[in-house]
């Protein structure tokens, strides 16, 4: 095995043992990713000669045995998250020069553990999208399939860890934007608590869905990284006190006596044959493993979660966004008449078409006359939408579901058709409304695209879907397949 | 719920988002369409729910007044696409 296909895990017993040094590591990944990214376009920025001098310092640490799970360990960051110094662009046109004076919380707790980052992933611009073909840079493509999409909005986050550019990496997730790219390739993505990990210096797009997590090779590495980057910041003041477990203490290979429901609604119509069996095959074996499964699992109001997440998502965005204006940092039109002008010119060129059509579909949901029929309704569902999920976790201790109801689609396929690329993220975006964890493991193929299984959690309750990713991948091989780039 | 030309310039005005009369027809099209999916929402009964603006049991979150380092304002122009001494320049308010 090459040094870049290394988990975590792996590697950290390797840096430990002094049989693999940080700065060995380091080139592999940087290695790789000079191979493969003219054809994967994963990374919007690769930082080389920085990450290779903060493994020069991590190998330092480790010489004098300072070393933490992550010390030492390559990993890629989506360009949503504030690097001091490090352009961040959000894959817009808007940001494409902004260098952040401050690093993200999550970026600060990774080097402050001695990581090493190897580049800015690309990304959906402003996160919004569910194939990073929405990117004003370029599109980046599925390993599994160059013709296909890698899912986003986080798909460059995704496709650096199937295609083994960095050993992990971080990603955001407002609707579905870890778990849909990790499902689509065949990595682990997990969407913590809403609260769980600090959102400071993550670029916002709806405050009240948007979280950090992480991407990785396997569950135990899940584990690690949520470990890093869990926890109350007072910089964040949507951040949860909860105290914070150790997630890799709870990784067990059996699932006697715990309880999991597959709620029907997420066998949706339109659901792939493929996707179907491939899901079907997995509850089998969660049986298998000792889990009592309950297949007549409802929650009513989930057909109801799109409609209801595409207003309160762009209402917030359209608030959110309203800081672009030309003034503080990013594009400003240069040759405007008035103040106005300016402005209106400087959103119609900085802003591509989904980052608009959302700020307008949120002006309007919130414009007068509309709010209450649009926005506050939404929130009210909302409300049905966590009664729901809190009652089903009364009965059981997670819920199982298909990540999306697709294998990864072609790319170009829903471009220019929104309401079918919003679609895709209907098995994940009530898990945002909620607020509740979810994450995607590989679950199978369906033709020889990768197939993700989506484990439903109670608030705080990672452990327990850990827990149950880790059964499932410790009783199968999916997770070990790589793709021919 | 159809859009006409007028509301979408209206939207366009309200979210100060330049528009071309080609991205007018577009915009009108799409966002109506997005819009005519949201009806599906008028089937929930929701007339004994109370909204939720969002899904953590934390309110009025404070904390202790202590002084600490912030950026320097030349850490915070260093971004700004037009600037004068200290200050970032923009164009007339009132002319």
């Amino acid at each position: 095995m090459t040094p870049q296909q290394l988990t975590i895990h792996e590697a950290h017993r390797l840096l430990k043992d002094k049989k693999l040094s940080s700065v060995e590591l380091t080139g592999a990944c940087l290695k790789r990713t000079g191979e493969v990214e003219p054809k994967l376009q994963a990374l919007v920025t690769v930082t080389g000669e920085a990450a290779l001098k903060q493994a020069e310092n991590a190998d330092r640490l480790i010489a004098k045995g300072d070393i933490n799970p992550l010390t030492g360990v390559p990993v890629v960051i989506k360009d949503v998250l504030c690097t001091k110094g490090v352009r961040t662009t959000c894959s817009s046109k808007m940001l494409e020069n902004f260098i952040p004076p401050y690093n993200a919380t999550v970026v600060e707790k990774l080097n402050s553990l001695g990581a090493v980052s190897i580049g800015k992933a690309n990304m959906d611009e402003f996160a919004m999208g569910s194939s990073t073909e929405h990117s004003a840079f370029f599109a980046t493509h599925n390993p599994w399939d160059l013709d296909r999409v890698p899912g986003g909005s986080s798909g460059g986050s995704a496709v650096s860890v199937a295609a083994d550019e960095g050993i992990y990496a971080l990603g955001s997730d407002t609707g579905g934007s870890i778990r849909q790219p990790a499902g689509f390739c065949s990595v682990v993505g997990l969407k913590p608590t809403y609260g769980r990990v600090s959102r400071y210096g993550l670029v916002a797009f709806a405050s009240s869905l948007d979280q950090i997590g992480p991407l990785t090779k396997d569950v135990t590495d899940c584990a690690i990284v949520l470990n890093a980057i869990a926890g109350f910041d007072n910089r964040d003041s949507t951040s949860a006190p909860n105290p914070v477990p150790d997630y890799t203490r709870c990784l067990a290979a059996d699932l006697k006596g715990l309880k999991l429901g597959v709620p029907q609604e997420y066998f949706v119509q339109g659901m792939q044959r493929e996707v179907e069996k491939a899901l079907l095959d997995a509850i089998r074996k969660l049986e298998e493993l000792g889990a009592k499964v309950d297949l007549g699992v409802s929650l009513p109001s989930t057909p109801y979660a799109l409609a209801a997440y595409y207003i309160i998502a762009p209402s917030e965005a359209s608030a959110n966004l309203a800081r672009y204006d030309g003034v503080k940092y990013g594009f400003s039109y240069p040759d405007a008449d008035s103040m106005w002008e300016a402005l209106e010119k400087t959103r119609q060129f900085g802003f591509g078409d989904e980052v608009k059509r959302r700020i307008m579909l949120g002006t309007y949901a919130l414009s007068a006359g509309y709010y209450d029929a649009y926005y506050l309704k939404a929130q009210k569902v909302r409300t049905l939408i966590r009664r729901e999920f809190d009652s089903a976790f009364e009965k059981y201790d997670a819920l199982i579901t298909p990540t999306s109801p697709t294998v990864p689609f072609k790319l170009g396929e829903k471009l220019d058709d929104p309401l079918q690329m919003y679609l895709s993220d209907v098995c994940t975006l009530p898990i945002n409304i909620a607020g509740v964890p979810g994450i995607s493991i590989p679950a199978g193929f369906g033709n020889g695209l990768p197939v993700g299984m989506q484990i439903i959690g109670k608030p705080f309750g990672e452990e327990a879907i850990l827990k149950v990713a880790y059964a499932y991948e410790q009783a199968t091989e999916w997770h070990k397949r790589k793709p021919q780039i | 719920m159809k859009l006409n030309r007028e509301e979408v310039l209206h939207i366009a005005k309200l979210a100060r988002v330049g528009v071309t009369d080609d991205d007018v027809e577009h915009l009108r099209e799409q966002l109506s369409d997005i819009l005519e999916n949201f009806e599906i929402l008028k089937k929930v009964d929701t007339a004994d729910v109370p909204p939720t603006a969002q899904s953590i049991p934390l309110q009025n979150v404070t904390k202790d007044d202590q002084a600490a380092d912030s950026l320097l304002p030349g850490q915070i122009l260093a971004n700004a696409p037009r600037k004068e001494g200290e200050y970032f320049r923009v164009k007339a308010v009132l002319e």
